[in-house]
This record gives structure tokens, C-alpha cells and sequence, in this order.
């Protein structure tokens, strides 16, 4: 991997090795370009990552978000959460998000949906939701298509085009064969025909076959919230930054924690100012900067980098830095069945619904969404959590209903609209501070009223499935209003006009002519909840935009 | 924050999975040296001294796990070696609940002797007066605490101190393989039989 000093004034600096910046990186590099990536995280490797329930996943009860190895550690970044600008903000961890080379992208369940048509002119299509900031994308699914495609040949999908009969049209089928079904997704599958339902095999960010160098998927059923030690899940750390990295112009720099973004005298981006692993203040120097730190980072960074000649934070003429924030919305249910699943083998998911993507005026509410059938529980997890609600919590009963129903339990879980609403925001704590001392971060947020509703209709939904598939029991999650989220939307918003948005169609901020945003903030509605394609495939579409921006000289430079 | 909130975070933890603790981060070089110790002494063919508990303490709180977790046809807590994964958490990445542990140690013996007098040991109370007796303290922080760590030591790696032979994995039918073949379960077998896809 080449190596840079902060001194060379690279063409391009990154910020986060996530979803986005993984694919930013390799697409810039191989496009020409000097690229450093700055990731807050470490640097880690397939032989860095076990089955290790207490290790990986902490099921203690505080605080609840985040693992400290793949994801954000909330003791040295908390961040504040409220309600309403009436509340007072306290302590509570409420994002989550991968903090390691891969980002989010390593320990994802793998689902990958793209968009359909709707989402990006829904507001067309629907009309206005009365004080919501509910809009249609600038771009349509058209503009995107190639980039999804793209996506799925480059990163490796599995999945079976045009299977549901609700599939927006591609240029051309997944790359792989999907993943092999699993007991949940057959009885899934059979309730949805009983209801007339169309179930149809998950598209995956996991190798169904080898892949370009990858070996296939081995089934051992540590997908979500492991690291996958086959390189078989597509994380970027598995697919693209590797393909960087060869090209010998790209640095992966991790444990390097973005504090500002620079700007000089004439506005213009200069390079960042980070903490390196000592804790040092080090200054790399850049032609241009793209930010994927994701929707909660981005937009905190761009509040602190503020200065005199962007007094509100950079790229935020505008006020909407960090507003509109939109949560993962769920809904679901769980049940068990007469004979074992063994659904803690292989992948999570294998069959999805989307039936009920739309919007229905009927329903009396905006809102749709997707179902998957799948079991993302482990042991220890399980018995603290899952079990039936009328199990006993210890004792001879509560070791038989463990026996009974570890093996024979799935989970029915919808990913549902989250409305975008300018009250819902990130912005920086006037009184709490990180471990390195800069602001934290302050989270607001209360879910709309329809988005309840609609979580309250797919709950109904997922019920209605197991009931169909002969569940033995079955019961619902609770239905309340978001408390935390590791999905994080819409906080940049993608738009024409600069006093609406953050950032235009191509990710350019509206403000800063060499500073790019790319990741979920520029999300202007949350689609169906399942935002890592759709992420990546406006990386790869911005990426293309800003390789042939900065070839024709369109990117100024502070030089 | 409602209780209505507490209920839907404790749902995600589990199903949305979404939660997980910066509170191992500190710990981990902790739990990485009990793995080391509880590997390296069963290596050598004894069972590890404990750390916080003395003998006696040990026999109660290990009494409480094999109620929380008991034999019955299949092996219970006890017979996974649950106490030694809480005694070597409690020494290290659970280093701050000892004293709600020697709390409980003492409330336990309280107990014990206000229910059935002239008994001084949990330990030696027959298996119904154990269970009265723990129906009476299921609410207390201590009861929740060596109930979490109980369930923690039966369905943890082993090199934790617990799940002895895998004991905990193998009542609830679970192995970690590493690899597998479909078909995985019982409704999958017909279609998978043939190809495997």
C-alpha cells in the first residue's frame, strides 16, 4: 500500500472507510487519482474476527449500543438524545455505526435492496404530508440504475433478478446464484403463496459461489454483527478497498479521527485536520475532500469544522446540516414451530416480501415496507431476549423452553418507512464533550405519527404470516416510537436548490465547490430502511461525476 | 426515559441487534486474560482455584445457578462449570459487581434463615425450599445479576470458564461448526436435498 506524508497535497482526501468511502477509494484510485482514507477505526482482518458471542456482541445491559469492536464506543463518543427541543438532551446511546475499515459494511446483515422506482419521486406521487420535509429526490431511478448494477457486479451479490414480481427493471441480473434457502425462508415462503403474497430469494452482499479471489460462503451463520473471516460477506473491507489499495495511489489510514475540515481563505476546502492513534494533531493536505463518515458523523464534523467564513458550520448555509434525520423504522414478529429450523446456520436471510413496498392510500396513513424471514439471534442473546413472552425466566421451565424453541424460533422482521422531519436532528452538545474532547454529538428525534402506524401495519402483517406458516406461537414486537438507530439518513440532503438542500445531485456541497458528501446524509427519503445499496451505488454514481469533474479541471483547487 | 422505551431497547438488543456496549472496551484485555487462565488450567487437568469466591461462597452462588439452570435429563448449570466463569468475571470484566455479590452473599444467608430456621446454608436447604426461597428474591438485583451471569457462563465460548464441554450449546441444540451444508432444518430438507441450492 503507498504511503503519503500529510505534506503531499493528495488529490483526494476521504473521511471513513465505510460503505461509501470504500468505494469512493477504489473508484477515485483506479480512476488516476491520489487518494488517503482516514478511518476513525482500526484496521482489521478476516483473522481478526471469531464466533464470539460475549466478545462481539455485548448483551449486557448498558450501555446497549454499539460493540466496541466493530462499531462505535459510546464511553469515548457518547452522544445526548431528547425527544423535542423541549426536552433536555441526556447521555443515552442511540447511534450506532461500524467504526473499522468496512465500516457498517463488515458487520452488516447483508441485505441488499435496491430502491424501487417510487422511492425517488414518492412525494410526486402521494403529494404533501403536512409538516414533514417529505420531497422527491433530484435523480430518479433511472439516473441510479447503472450505478446499482454496478454495485452488485463489483462488491458480488447473490440474488435472482426479476423474482419478485415487484422488481424495478435492471440492466442486468446478479452476478450469483442467491444463497441457499433455510427453513424459515420455506415456511415463509409457503405462507406468503397462502395469502397470495409473492416471496421471492433475498438479494445478498454474499457470495453464493467464489468471486473474484473470494471464496464462497461457508453457511456458519455469524453474518450479522460478525465479521466474516472467509471474506465471503462483501464488506468493502473484503471487495473493493483491497483493489485500492493495488492500485499504489491509495493509502487506508486508520485509527485517524477527523476533527475539522480545513478551508483557506477563499472558502475552499485545504485539507483535515485529524487525531492519529497518539492522539496527535496531524493536517493532510488535499486538492478536494469527500466526507462518508455516515449520516450522524458528517454532519457533526461539518458543525465543528465551522469558522468565520462559515459561521454556521461548513456547507451550511442552507440550516440543514444535520436536520431531517431519519432512524431505522421495524416492525416484526416472532414465532416457533413444531420441528427444528436450525436457523443458526448460514446466512440471516433468505427470502423477502415486498407486497406492501408501496404506499396505500387505503391503509389511511403514508408508509410501506419490506418483510424478511430470518433468525438473527445467538444463544446468549436468545435467552436473555427472545424467548416466548410466557416463558418463565429460570428454573426447570425455563431451561425447557430454552431447549425447546432455540432451534425452532424465527423472526418475521419488516424494514419500514421513516418520514424525513426537520425537528429530528443532529446537532452538537453545548455541554458534553468526547474523549478527545470535541463536542459530542446530540440526537433529536420523535417519529412521525404515520411511520408508527405503518410499523403498527407490518407488525399486523408479520402475525398474519406466521399464523399462515403454522406457527405454534407467535407474538409482536412492541410498536414505539424509535429510540435508537444504526441506519442514519438524510442529515445532507441531495437537492437543486441550495437553500432546500446540502448537497447537489452529484454530491457537490451547495457551499464548498471541492467538498463532497457521500454517504446516507444525502438520503432525501429513507426508501424501505435498507439503505447500504442504495449508499453505495450513489458512491459509485458520484465517484464517476467526481473523477471526470476533477479530469476536466471543474474541481478548483485552493492552488 | 418510560418503561415503555426500556421494554422496546431490551427488544432490540435481540432483535434488532442493534446494541452492544462500549463497557467491553476497557475490559477486553480482562476477559482476554481470563480466557488464558481458565484454558491453561483446565490444560492441566484441574479445575482453576477461585479468585473472589472462597469455597463456601462458592457452593451458594453455584447452588443458585443450578436452580436458575438445573440438571434434569440434560446437564444444568452446575455441570457446564458456570461458577467459574462468574468468579473469573467478577475478578475481571465484572470486577465492579463484587459488591453486590458479597451483598448478596449476606441478604442470601438472611434469607436462608428467616425462612427456615435453624438452616444457615442456601446450599443445604432441599431443592423445593431453594426454589421458595428463590421465588421470594427473583425481583432483587442480585437474583437478576447471577441469573444474567449464570445464562452467560451456560451459552458463552468455554474458554470463558463456563459452558463445560459445550454442555450449555449442546441442550439448546447449537454447535459452531464454523462450516455446514444444507439442508439446515427439518422444513428445508425436501428442497435442498437434491442440490443444495
Amino acid at each position: 500500500m503507498k504511503h503519503f506524508t500529510t505534506g503531499t497535497q493528495v488529490d483526494f482526501v476521504v473521511v471513513g472507510a465505510g460503505a461509501a468511502g470504500g468505494v469512493v477509494a477504489k473508484e477515485l484510485s483506479t480512476a488516476g487519482f491520489q487518494v488517503v482514507v482516514l478511518e476513525q477505526g482500526p484496521y482489521l482482518r478476516e483473522s481478526d474476527f471469531r464466533h464470539d458471542e460475549l466478545r462481539f456482541r455485548d448483551i449486557y445491559d448498558k450501555p446497549y449500543l454499539g460493540q466496541e469492536i466493530l462499531t462505535n464506543n459510546h464511553e469515548l463518543q457518547p452522544n445526548t438524545f431528547r425527544r423535542t427541543d423541549m426536552d433536555i438532551a441526556r447521555p443515552l446511546p442511540v447511534v450506532g455505526y461500524g467504526r473499522c475499515v468496512g465500516g457498517g459494511t463488515v458487520h452488516f446483515t447483508a441485505n441488499y435492496w435496491r430502491f424501487h422506482e417510487i422511492d425517488f419521486i414518492e412525494r410526486s406521487r402521494w403529494g404533501p404530508i403536512e409538516d414533514t420535509g417529505f420531497a422527491d429526490w433530484p435523480i430518479t431511478y433511472a439516473d441510479l440504475e447503472p450505478y446499482y448494477t454496478k454495485a452488485e457486479w463489483d462488491l458480488g451479490v447473490s440474488g435472482l433478478a426479476s423474482a419478485s414480481p415487484f422488481d424495478p427493471p435492471r440492466s442486468k441480473p446478479y452476478p450469483l446464484p442467491p444463497l441457499p434457502v433455510k427453513s424459515s425462508g420455506v415456511l415463509f415462503e409457503r405462507a406468503a403463496r397462502k395469502l397470495g403474497w409473492h416471496a421471492y430469494p433475498a438479494a445478498l452482499a454474499i457470495l453464493s459461489q467464489p468471486y473474484q479471489g473470494r471464496s464462497a460462503c461457508m453457511h456458519c451463520g455469524f453474518c450479522e454483527w460478525f465479521g466474516c473471516e472467509f471474506a465471503a460477506k462483501s464488506s468493502t473491507l473484503a471487495s473493493v478497498i483491497p483493489v485500492a489499495e493495488k492500485t499504489g495511489r491509495c493509502e487506508i489510514r486508520p485509527n485517524s479521527y477527523v476533527r475539522r475540515i480545513s478551508t483557506d481563505k477563499h472558502g475552499r476546502a485545504d485539507g483535515v485536520i485529524y487525531f492519529d492513534g497518539e492522539r496527535r494533531e496531524q493536517f493532510q493536505k488535499a486538492k478536494a475532500v469527500v466526507v462518508c463518515a455516515n449520516g450522524a458523523e458528517t454532519p457533526r464534523l461539518l458543525l465543528i469544522s465551522k469558522s468565520n467564513l462559515f459561521p454556521q458550520g461548513l456547507a451550511n448555509s442552507s440550516g440543514l446540516v444535520g436536520k431531517y434525520l431519519m432512524f431505522e423504522a421495524t416492525a416484526g414478529a416472532l414465532g416457533t414451530f413444531e420441528h427444528p429450523l436450525n436457523e443458526y446456520k448460514s446466512v440471516q436471510v433468505t427470502r423477502v416480501i415486498h407486497d406492501f413496498y408501496d404506499s396505500d392510500p387505503q391503509r389511511g396513513f403514508y408508509g410501506g415496507g419490506g418483510l424478511d424471514a430470518r433468525f438473527d439471534y445467538y444463544p446468549i442473546g436468545y435467552a436473555l431476549y427472545a424467548m416466548p413472552p410466557d416463558a418463565p425466566r429460570w428454573g426447570a421451565d425455563f431451561k425447557r423452553a430454552l431447549k425447546e424453541n432455540f432451534n425452532r424460533t424465527l423472526n418475521v422482521f419488516a424494514h419500514t418507512t421513516a418520514l424525513a422531519l426537520e425537528s429530528n436532528s443532529i446537532s452538537l452538545d453545548p455541554d458534553l464533550k468526547d474523549a478527545w474532547g470535541l463536542p459530542a454529538m446530540r440526537v433529536t428525534y420523535k417519529s412521525h405519527p404515520d411511520d408508527l402506524q405503518n410499523m403498527a401495519f407490518f407488525r399486523d402483517r408479520a402475525l398474519e404470516l406466521l399464523e399462515a406458516a403454522g406457527a405454534i406461537k407467535k407474538w409482536g414486537f412492541p410498536v414505539e416510537d424509535a429510540t435508537a438507530s444504526v441506519h442514519l439518513m438524510g442529515t445532507c440532503r441531495m437537492g437543486n436548490d441550495p437553500k432546500s438542500s446540502v448537497v447537489d445531485q452529484y454530491h457537490r456541497a451547495h457551499d464548498v465547490p471541492n467538498l463532497f458528501i457521500v454517504d446516507g446524509s444525502s438520503f432525501v427519503t429513507s426508501g424501505r430502511n435498507q439503505p447500504t445499496c442504495t449508499i453505495q451505488a450513489l458512491a459509485y454514481r458520484a465517484s464517476d461525476h467526481i473523477a471526470r469533474m476533477a479530469r476536466s479541471g471543474g474541481i478548483r483547487s485552493s492552488l | 426515559m418510560n418503561p415503555g422505551e426500556f421494554s422496546r431497547r431490551r427488544f432490540l438488543i435481540g432483535s434488532l441487534s442493534t446494541l452492544g456496549g462500549a463497557w467491553l472496551a476497557a475490559r477486553w484485555p480482562m476477559i482476554a486474560a481470563t480466557q488464558e487462565h481458565i484454558h491453561g488450567a483446565f490444560e492441566s487437568g484441574q479445575a482453576p482455584a477461585f479468585q473472589f469466591f472462597s469455597p463456601e461462597q462458592a457452593v451458594e452462588i453455584e447452588a443458585m445457578a443450578a436452580q436458575i439452570i438445573p440438571a434434569d435429563d440434560a446437564p444444568g448449570a452446575r455441570e457446564a462449570r458456570v461458577i467459574y466463569s462468574i468468579d473469573r468475571a467478577l475478578t475481571t470484566f465484572e470486577h465492579d459487581k463484587q459488591p453486590l455479590y458479597r451483598q448478596g452473599l449476606t441478604q442470601l444467608q438472611g434469607k436462608t434463615r428467616g425462612l427456615f430456621s435453624g438452616r444457615d446454608k442456601f446450599s443445604e436447604l432441599t431443592s423445593e425450599q431453594q426454589v421458595q426461597l428463590l421465588t421470594a428474591i427473583e425481583k432483587s438485583e442480585f437474583f437478576e445479576l447471577v441469573r444474567l451471569h449464570t445464562i452467560v457462563g451456560f451459552l458463552s465460548n468455554p474458554e470463558y470458564g463456563g459452558n463445560h464441554d459445550r454442555i450449555g450449546w449442546k441442550v439448546i441444540g447449537f454447535e459452531d461448526a464454523g462450516a455446514y451444508e444444507p439442508p439446515f432444518g427439518y422444513y428445508d430438507r425436501e428442497i435442498n436435498k437434491d442440490d443444495g441450492r
